[in-house]
């Protein structure tokens, strides 16, 4: 009896997987690790898991591997694309590279970022995005519910992002980023990290680093605004920075007065193994990317040591050269296409874990044999802001660009008006106690003072309003490429709050939030061959978009005026009793009649003291 | 002959003597608007607050050139057609900016024209109670007096008062709103009607508090200007008809109607006539806002943030009076109330004061415009600048105040702690705000004082008038 239940039991399942792989709808997860290093001795790691939920019109409600929790926000907000990111740390534009697509999509501002699209009516988004606020809060344990409150998120029009319509963007750069955090997180993966590459999720290891990011991005096509129904995909990102610990090794120097990078392999990294990938995984991925300044400095190296024999090919096939050793062998090398760069390119090592089990976990090794220099690309300005002034009355906040070494080459020329112009949107938002004077605004180009219509194509200011709305500043500048730096200053009001409205340490001053700078014309992606097995890494895939180069500045900390908190009662009486001289002598003055009193002090008089009248 | 000759040579010497002062004080604030950028007064908060600031107004005259409402945001509380006047000149265009020295030009003539209109309306105060004094028979005043020409006092105590000049060098829109409100007084101890409503209209429309002149304009118009009081006059007639008894009452009452400045009666019609002309400026004031505001959220949107701005206090910074620190501490449930009760305290004080000076108009206008530069949400030192200018017009009267000295004083010792206690606490960060409140605090309690014993000065003066009159019939 029992055989046949399980023969039974067995047919049964068989069925089933063979209708769902029939109708060509699957949920899917996908786990992938990219490991680069840096040029400042640093690794990168940057851990994607993607899920995908087919159409629900198809698929039905049920799903095996997509969280119910973020299913079921996506229907009821009806969310066409959001981006959740906790961050702790700044990324380092310019030691880690800002023309990238890791630094262009996962590189984001202190604290909780927060955007989302809604497929509502205009007049329904803000109910939406208050909702969705207090829900991500209760799913994350965070305090996103204060991006709320309107004083606290913005709708930018094209600013953050091109034809955004019905956009929210909120971020709290105070917010602190802990394992509170990361465990609801992981627990949106269908083998949480017990399993596959998220065990090596060491919590002391990985916020032990310099930069820590946790990013999550819903995108669905539920609610028919594309031809096109893929469902919904949830990517979840995770990139931390870390500083692998430097052997004695390490510290020898070498002739070139430059001293050896630090070696490194997982498990030192992490202090964690990977011991075989998740069962419920599609692919499960390793890859080790080699940047492009790396890449060609190892070929000056191969050139050296070798002399002439050597081969571009085989150079790139190998993942022990002069310059570093791998401890396994990839199962495949890819190599970036690039139509500017036949020269040299990025090559990404792949291994698949799929090979690797509990007794042969997978422990990768980077050793490096010479020390190597190089740099990463950068984006076409970098940007920085500060404030300036001093006192708490006034001061202005200034964005300072400065153009980077156009090494890549991709300067490219603006055909129209036959010259080469630099073209990028700044997107600031702005708390309401910071009183910016836009008419203040002055653009500073290499340093001299310059007529603002001249550079700047568009722009689309709200102006803040008191305890209502945040100022959003939303500018287009277009730059002839020539240009060195650009300063862009604007003078503010410091505001003063009621004491009610200071947060607890309120001498420690007020976060203005990062502000945004993107290139519409530049596009951080990399191209890689024609071929079926790319298309089957998600990470790859993601890496072959089209994304435009973004990057936030620092966020600025504004100390603010105080009153005195201890007070209030004081306050009040004191001011009353001011009050109250003022209308009590004054009506005396207007009552009192002289002669009355005149009269009455000497019939008083009369009466009293007969004997001294 | 020769008398007659030596009088005029002196008050032709005297009238000279003013026009050199007048001229001098706008020679001294042309040299310091040459050094108002390193001054830096515009910004000052006890110079410019959220509603005259001028650097708001550039504010706003930008959002309104990048076709957004100018009170989009709460950067702009002011009027829309002093955007529409001043908003060009606060552009500035390159090197050669004279439109700022345009605007500062624009404050000297307008604090140099206020001056002129406080003169003319003391002299015609002093004609008028000259006049009546004499109707009363009270010559000895008259003789004493005759040394002082409250006009030219009270013009060149507002022309060389340092809060004026600091206020007109520092840019902010307080001279206007002090210029219509003497224009206003002029035109109406003048009786020139329209002129009158033009002013009281303007400034309400300006700055919402001068709306209660409205009562001491309704009194000059009817009554005419400042007098001793009417019970006095009918006194003096009834013992003149005791005196006289053969002419019968008939007659004695035509006398009494044929005294060109006896104020016995209550003319309706000039008050009927500022009312209407009052409606008419109203509605074409209106009528040009609405144009101005059109494209934007209309009328609405304007009354509740000029308006609305100036009755609920929402903006916190520091400013010389004592509302901003209140209304940053008080718990926010008891926040209406308090509003209710600071802006009641204004309107409690019309009806006594009212009752109490109805014969002397100009002193209630003054007295009343003391109170509200006390009590108003935004203080600026403008407005008190303007009291103490109009403070100069009752010179003879208030001869006996007491405490003058100590407030003079009072006056000095807060406009220099002030700033100071604003540095410490704002710039150096080693104050705190209780210090700057303590010197708001003073400088309340000092107006209160000067209000009070102004009051007080009158009313004795009156009695003192009234003993003569008794005495003397």
């Amino acid at each position: 009896m029992a055989a046949v239940l399980r023969f039974l039991i067995a047919v049964l399942l068989f069925s089933s997987i063979a209708t769902a792989s029939l109708s060509q709808e699957e949920e899917e997860f996908s786990e992938e690790l990219l490991l680069k290093p840096l040029a400042d001795r640093k690794v990168l790691a940057h851990f994607h898991f993607e899920s995908k939920a087919p159409p629900t019109r198809t698929y039905g409600h049920h799903h095996r591997l997509f969280p119910k929790a973020l299913y079921q926000l996506v229907q009821k907000f009806r969310i066409r694309e959001m981006e959740l990111s906790f961050t702790q740390g700044r990324w380092n534009y310019e030691r880690w590279g800002g023309f990238d697509p890791i630094s262009s999509s996962n590189a984001k501002p202190p604290g909780v970022e927060l955007w989302a699209v809604f497929d509502v009516p205009h007049d329904l988004v803000d109910a939406s995005w208050k909702n969705l606020t207090h829900t991500l809060s209760g799913l994350f344990c965070a305090s996103i519910n204060f991006l709320e409150s309107s004083t606290a998120y913005s709708a930018p029009d094209w600013g953050f992002q091109p034809f955004s319509g019905s956009l929210r963007y909120g971020s709290l750069p105070r917010e602190a980023v802990c394992t509170e955090n990361l465990t609801p997180w992981l627990k949106l993966l269908p083998c949480r990290d017990k399993a596959g590459l998220a065990t090596l999720m060491d919590r002391p290891s990985i916020y032990r680093g310099f930069y820590h990011s946790q990013r999550l991005r819903l995108s669905s096509t539920e609610f028919g605004s594309t031809e096109v129904e893929s469902g919904i995909a949830l990517d979840q990102t995770l990139t931390v920075v870390l500083q692998p610990t430097t052997s004695h090794r390490a510290s020898m120097t070498y002739s070139s007065d430059s001293v050896l990078q630090p070696s490194w392999s997982l498990s030192s990294i992490f202090g964690r193994k990977v011991s075989g990938r998740c069962v419920l995984a599609n692919s499960s991925n390793v890859y080790v990317q080699v940047e492009r300044g790396l890449m060609s400095e190892l070929k000056i190296l191969h050139a050296e040591d070798e002399g002439s024999g050597a081969d571009n090919l085989t150079f790139e096939k190998t993942w022990n050269n002069p310059g570093f050793e791998l401890s396994i062998a990839p199962n495949r090398v890819i190599k970036e296409v690039n139509i500017l760069h036949d020269e040299t390119s990025i090559v990404l090592y792949e291994y698949l874990i799929d090979n690797y089990s509990n007794s042969e976990p997978f422990d990768l090794g980077f050793t490096w044999k010479f020390p190597v220099v190089w740099s990463s690309p950068q984006a076409p300005l970098h940007a920085s802001r500060f404030l300036m002034g001093s006192g708490n009355e006034r001061g202005a906040i200034a964005i300072s660009l400065k153009a980077t070494e156009p090494s890549d080459g991709l300067w490219f020329a603006d055909t129209i008006e036959n010259s080469c112009m630099l073209r990028f949107n700044v997107f600031q938002v702005v708390p309401w106690y910071v009183r910016v004077y836009f008419h203040t605004l002055q653009v500073f180009v290499d340093g001299k003072p310059q007529s603002v219509t001249d550079f700047i194509e568009r722009m689309r200011i709200s102006p803040s309003e008191d305890k209502v709305s945040p100022g959003v500043m939303e500018m287009a500048l277009k730059l002839p490429c020539c240009v060195k730096s650009v300063t862009l200053t604007l003078e503010f009001d410091k505001g003063f709050l009621h004491i009610d409205e200071y947060p607890p340490d309120a001498n420690q001053g007020f976060d203005i939030p990062s502000a945004v700078i993107s290139f519409p014309d530049f596009h951080a992606s990399m191209h890689f061959l024609k071929d079926d097995s790319l298309n089957k890494s998600p990470l790859l895939s993601k890496f072959q978009e089209r994304s435009p180069v973004l990057c936030y500045t620092e966020v600025l900390l504004v100390p603010l005026t105080t009153p005195d908190f201890s007070m209030p009662y004081n306050v009040i009486t004191i001011t009353c009793t001011v009050f109250a001289l003022y209308f009590g002598s004054l009506l005396n003055v207007l009552r009192r009649r002289v002669g009355e009193e005149e009269r009455f002090l000497k019939s008083k008089g009369n009466f009293t003291f007969p004997g001294v009248s | 002959m020769e008398e007659e000759k030596e009088t005029t040579t002196t008050t032709t010497k005297k009238k000279q003597c003013f026009w050199t002062w007048a001229l001098a004080s706008v020679i001294f604030r042309l040299v310091l608007i040459h050094f108002s950028r390193n001054l830096n007064l515009a910004s000052r908060p006890e110079v410019s607050t959220p509603l005259t600031s001028l650097r708001r107004l550039a504010e706003g005259y930008w959002l309104k050139q990048s076709s957004i409402s100018p009170y989009a945001g709460s950067m702009y509380h002011g009027s829309p057609l002093l955007l529409s006047i001043l908003g060009p000149l606060t552009v500035q265009r390159g090197e050669g900016q004279y439109n700022h020295l345009i605007c500062s030009l624009l404050f000297v003539i307008a604090d140099f024209m206020t001056a002129v209109l406080i003169r003319a309306t003391g002299q015609n105060l002093q004609m008028a109670y000259n006049q009546s004094l004499k109707s009363l028979g009270i010559v000895r005043l008259l003789e004493r007096s005759e040394m002082l020409a409250s006009g030219d006092i009270a013009a060149l105590v507002y022309l060389w008062n340092p809060l004026t000049i600091v206020t007109c060098v520092g840019s902010s829109t307080s001279p206007i709103e002090n210029l219509v409100i003497v224009l206003s007084l002029y035109g109406a101890c003048r009786r020139l009607v329209p002129l009158a409503a033009f002013g009281w209209v303007i400034a309400t429309h300006l700055s919402l508090y001068p709306a209660i002149l409205i009562v001491p304009l309704i009194l000059i118009l009817g009554y005419g200007p400042d007098s001793p009081r009417r019970k006095l006059f009918q006194q003096r007639a009834s013992i003149k008809v005791g005196e006289n008894p053969s002419t019968d009452i008939h007659y004695q009452q035509k006398e009494l109607a044929s005294q060109p400045m006896l104020p016995l009666r209550f003319s309706w019609r000039l008050v009927v006539h500022f009312i209407l002309w009052a409606s008419l400026w109203s509605c074409y004031v209106l009528l040009l806002c609405g144009i101005s505001v059109r494209q934007y959220g209309g009328l609405g949107e304007m009354f509740k943030s000029t308006y609305g701005f100036i009755l609920t206090v929402p903006d916190l910074s520091p400013n010389i009076g004592v509302l901003w620190y209140f209304f940053a501490e008080v718990f926010d449930y008891f926040r209406n109330f308090f509003l209710i009760v600071f802006h009641v305290n204004i309107l409690f004080m019309i009806l006594p004061l009212a009752i109490r000076l109805n014969h002397r108009p100009c002193f209630l206008a003054f007295v009343y415009i003391a109170i509200s530069s006390l009590l108003k949400s935004y203080p600026s030192v403008g407005d008190s600048a303007l009291y103490l200018g109009l403070l100069g017009l009752f010179v003879e009267e208030l001869a006996d105040m007491q405490f003058s000295f100590f407030l003079f004083c009072g006056y000095v010792g807060i406009s220099f702690l002030s700033p100071v206690m604003h540095n410490l606490w704002i710039w150096r960060g080693t104050g705190n705000a209780n210090f700057y409140f303590a010197t708001a605090m003073a400088y309340a309690c000092f107006q209160i004082i000067l209000v009070v014993e102004s009051v007080s000065a009158m009313l004795n003066h009156d009695r003192m008038l009234r003993k003569l009159s008794i005495m003397k019939p």
